[in-house]
């Protein structure tokens, strides 16, 4: 009996008509598509784009190049060079980030002591040429400083949930 | 008329027939640009998607995608045919020819209207299956002359699969020309004009065959989810691997145009062509329109809505399920049609 009604079922195309009516009914659903340029999806605090290094709100670097990110970063996209500076500080004179190689897990930033080294919102930015996409320490800190606002508040944002 | 006439002389009828021929390919061809932007716009939709909006004209923000097309045939008109060395230059290149060609010959008997039909002749139904045949010449060619064994064993399956369905298609048309004893498109046509409207069109008594028929016109087409010869979430392609630029844009409207063709004919034999569904409206070129557009909407709808048949169950589809429905309502129709209760009289 069983077998007979998935025989009608079949040869009446009732299961092909009943796989119609759901794609029929998505025809007139509400589209998810977001749009990308003009619309944007919400992004977390937590999000990991582009990377930024820091500064004290006086103005002096963070990096203390302790090289702790540089040794857990499981790409091996960070390189640094350090040497003491005229006062007796630690500080870097290289930090570069191969973003070629980076696969942004965040791990920089996990480890960081002193809060330098950061991954910010920024996703949207592209190199037209080789080396365009390795990021020196001017380049990093020009970042941080441009975007420390939104830095700032997305780690006091994150802050109670750490 | 006069005037034109004078002035060409003894060519004119020449002149007046390409002119006839143009007026029906172009809107042809436009429509066939168009389909591949309403099936994009239709699957999307139906995936819950947007689909492409974002080429338009004149950067007028509305008309969004609808600039698709055309962007996309001068993509495809600028890119490079590349010939794979050892292929059959003259045949390769013959090929995708070959399978638009049928196409476009098959629409000069369709009927517009009672009197818009190029040929108005006796065995136009004969004439529409003799041309779509030969579409099945440029697979084969197109896979033999690529030179390569995926192309070849491609086309072997194209082949197959079309051929195998043109015996069900025929079949399904067999019942057209019982009820209407001609094989002229427009008598077919004027056959269903019965006064109950869209009653007494053929898709009622035929009802299996139309059925049939619509399914066989999606295998002939080689369309979804009969697209084994594109495959694309399998293969790479089949019979047309080999091909690039205008030539594979070639074969790319001729399988539109043969969507086209196939619906029109749809709704010609079973749809009642330009008759009006409801007997208080008068028969139009519109009716015909919207006719070709709902069974257009109809493959769209399968290719968004179907998983891809495997090979051995199209074929078992084809032979040991279509075959045997006709031949048995068939008999079924036959019988029915000598009794004093048919009411399609």
């Amino acid at each position: 009996m069983n077998r007979i009604r998935e025989f009608f079922g079949t040869f009446l195309l009732f299961e092909l008509l009943k796989g119609m009516a759901i794609t029929g009914r998505h025809l007139f659903h509400r589209k998810i598509t977001v749009q990308f340029p003009d619309e944007k999806t919400p992004q977390s605090p937590r999000f990991r784009g582009l990377h930024a290094l820091r500064r004290y709100p006086n103005g002096e670097e963070r990096c203390i190049a302790c090289k702790l990110c540089e040794a857990v970063c499981p790409a091996l996209a960070i390189t640094i060079e350090s040497e003491a500076r005229a006062d007796g500080t630690r500080r870097t004179t290289r930090y570069d980030i191969d973003l070629t190689k980076c696969i942004f897990c965040g791990f920089c930033e996990e480890s960081c002591p002193v809060d330098s080294i950061v991954e910010t919102r920024i996703f949207e930015y592209h190199g037209e040429r080789r080396g365009d996409l390795v990021y020196t320490k001017e380049m990093l800190l020009a970042i941080g400083d441009r975007y420390e606002e939104q830095i700032a508040k997305d780690r006091a944002d994150d802050a109670a949930y750490r | 008329m006069e005037f034109f006439s004078n002035l060409f002389g003894p060519t004119w009828p020449l002149v007046w027939t390409l002119a006839k021929i143009v007026a029906i390919v172009l809107p042809i061809m436009g429509c066939v640009a168009y389909l591949t932007l309403a099936e994009r716009k239709v699957i999307g939709f139906m995936q819950v998607r947007l689909g492409p909006n974002r080429v338009t004209f004149f950067g007028i923000r509305w008309l969004g995608g609808l600039a698709q097309p055309i962007a996309d045939a001068l993509k495809l008109l600028t890119k490079e045919i590349i010939i794979p060395s050892g292929a059959n230059k003259v045949l390769f290149l013959m090929a995708p020819v070959l399978s638009l060609m049928p196409a476009l010959a098959a629409w000069a008997v369709i009927p517009f209207d009672p009197e818009l039909v190029l040929a108005n002749v006796d065995a136009g139904l004969l004439y529409v299956m003799a041309i779509t045949s030969m579409g099945v010449y440029g697979v084969i060619i197109a896979g033999w002359a690529s030179n390569s064994k995926y192309a070849f064993l491609g086309c072997l399956r194209s082949a197959a699969q079309i051929v195998s369905y043109e015996i069900a298609m025929g079949f399904a048309l067999v019942g057209v020309l019982m009820m209407s004893h001609s094989l002229n498109l427009v008598e077919i046509v004027k056959q269903q004009q019965g006064g109950l409207g869209a009653l007494s069109w053929n898709f009622i008594p035929l009802f299996p065959m139309f059925i049939v028929y619509l399914i066989s016109g999606v295998a002939e087409t080689n369309r979804a989810p009969f697209d084994v010869a594109e495959g694309e979430s399998e293969i790479v392609a089949g019979f047309h691997v080999e091909y690039s630029g205008m030539a594979f844009a070639v074969f790319f409207l001729a399988e539109y145009a043969n969507m086209i063709l196939v619906s029109t004919l749809t709704a010609v034999m079973f749809l009642g062509g330009w008759l009006s569904p409801v007997p208080f409206l008068p028969d139009g070129f519109p009716w015909l329109v919207g006719k070709v557009g709902f069974v257009l909407f109809l493959f769209l709808w399968f290719r968004a809505t179907f998983p891809r048949y495997r090979y051995d169950q199209i074929m078992r589809l084809g032979w040991k399920v279509f075959i045997p429905v006709t031949l048995v309502w068939l008999m079924v129709i036959g019988g029915w049609m000598q009794t004093p209760y048919w009411p399609w009289k």
